[in-house]
């Protein structure tokens, strides 16, 4: 059984047509093309395939896109404006807090919506929201001192993208049509 | 990973989805932190799901009358933002150190009951805590004590069709110490053991223990023997070195390569010690 699904996805409104069984990270990556979200362990651990959800990080490859009926979706194109990135991804640039860069995309989600919530957090806050980011190469080090300079530079800024449209991306669609 | 086919259904209301759940080919989906891993890994298959996990009618916290009633789906995130929860600090302590952040934004308190893995955190905090769980189906509303809730490893006393809409959950009384200890396993995550206490100190006698333990043998259970111990006992190391002794009840720890059986049931008798001797100096400060 096939269903008709409309998500607002970084800001902007998608109908797409789902199995059931289909995967959020599946729809962001395979039906939109946004493959900036990955795939890492595909079991729940690894949190690279983090997205925003009404505002809230969650794991992609659990959930199901009909679960996601509704809700906004932010990904990590979503971070940056058409011409420059958003003060956490220039974070990360600028303590080096990336190498081969596949739990980025992740990282960054995750450390959005705890910026969002906690515009300045601790170290331990910090270490506590990316407990379920997983990082083989970089070392945890440099991605922690990233989302300590975006706090400090500017803690809602770095939250929010530059294009304004942080509204519609956190808000759910609040006239489903099911 | 591709789960099998399934139908998928969203119902608007509590009552269109017992009307749902009626037909025993469905199961109910709140969070899918731990069904969708599963539907996923082809451990489970199931022909309709039914989303229960928006329905308003299973959100929300509410303290009265000596309980707090918290929805089904409540999720874990909910439950950590909500003033009223903080009368049950254990459940607080205890959700805090369930899986990760994206985790505990989707995962509900009732999935993780409901679900009864037999190393999850809350069974066991429940069972300490006491209370009841409310039950809804096309008959009507039941409710089912607690101790009566967890029967074997994934299997409680839910009937098919039924679904778990409320935790009530006895709230400790003025006095009582509570504290929830656990081994994490840094993996996964998940408890090697946890061991959930609640109880009261009157003068320098602890009056009235409650221990549930998660994470040995078929699951949560709660050990009897170790709370008779501590009735009426001084204060004392020797009291509580004495109840982690009987925590295991003769329960065989199964042995796995990862995690021989002797050092599981030292960790055991270890964390009980822990639980037991932070709930009651927390029942000696307040």
């Amino acid at each position: 059984m096939v269903h008709l699904i409309r998500v607002m996805v970084n800001g902007e409104l998608r109908e797409v047509e789902v199995e059931g069984r289909r995967l959020l990270v599946q729809l962001i990556r395979d039906d939109l093309g946004l493959t900036g979200t990955h795939i890492g362990c595909d079991t729940t651990q690894c949190g690279a395939c983090t997205v925003l959800l009404d505002g809230q990080a969650v794991k992609s490859c659990t959930v199901l896109a009909v679960q996601a009926d509704g809700s906004a979706i932010t990904t990590v194109e979503g971070l940056s404006g058409p011409t420059e990135l958003s003060l956490l991804q220039q974070a990360f640039l600028a303590e080096d807090a990336l190498q081969c860069g596949y739990c980025t995309p992740g990282m960054l989600m995750t450390a959005t919506g705890l910026l969002r919530r906690i515009p300045l957090p601790s170290d331990r806050e910090v270490r506590y929201a990316l407990a379920g980011n997983v990082c083989r190469c970089t070392g945890y080090g440099s991605i922690l001192a990233a989302v300590r300079r975006a706090a400090e530079c500017g803690s809602l800024a770095a939250a929010n993208t530059p294009s304004a449209s942080t509204e519609s991306q956190t808000t759910p669609i609040a006239d489903r049509n099911d | 990973m591709y789960p099998e086919q399934f139908e998928y259904s969203r119902p608007a209301s509590l009552n269109e989805a017992v009307h749902l759940l009626a037909d025993h080919s469905t199961k109910p989906l709140a969070g899918g932190q731990s069904l969708i891993p599963l539907l996923k890994l082809r451990l489970a298959s199931v022909s309709h799901l039914i989303d229960v996990g928006r329905l308003p009618e299973l959100h929300g916290v509410r303290h009265a009358g000596g309980k707090l009633r918290v929805g089904a789906a409540t999720t874990y995130a909910e439950l950590l933002d909500q003033p009223a929860a903080k009368v049950c600090p254990i459940l607080q302590e205890c959700i805090r150190d369930i899986a990760d952040t994206q985790v505990r934004n989707r995962g509900t308190v009732g999935g993780s009951l409901a679900h009864n893995d037999p190393a999850a955190d809350l069974p066991p905090v429940a069972l300490a805590l006491g209370g009841e769980l409310v039950i809804s189906s096309v008959a009507g509303s039941r409710t089912i004590p607690i101790e009566d809730f967890f029967l074997g490893p994934f299997v409680t006393a839910m009937e098919p069709g039924e679904l778990l809409t409320d935790l009530v959950l006895n709230v400790p009384v003025h006095g009582a110490g509570t504290a929830y200890s656990k081994l994490r396993d840094q993996a996964s995550g998940y408890p090697i053991v946890g061991v959930a206490s609640v109880l009261r100190v009157e003068g320098k006698r602890i009056s009235g223990a409650r221990i549930a333990i998660t994470g040995v043998g078929n699951g949560t259970y709660r050990a009897t023997l170790a709370e008779e111990s501590l009735q009426n006992a001084l204060v004392s190391d020797t009291a509580i070195e004495r109840a982690a002794g009987l925590a295991l009840e003769g329960r065989q720890v199964a042995w796995d390569a990862r995690l021989p059986s002797d050092y599981h049931a030292c960790m055991v008798r270890l964390f009980v010690r822990r639980s037991v001797a932070e709930a009651v100096a927390r029942a000696q400060t307040c």
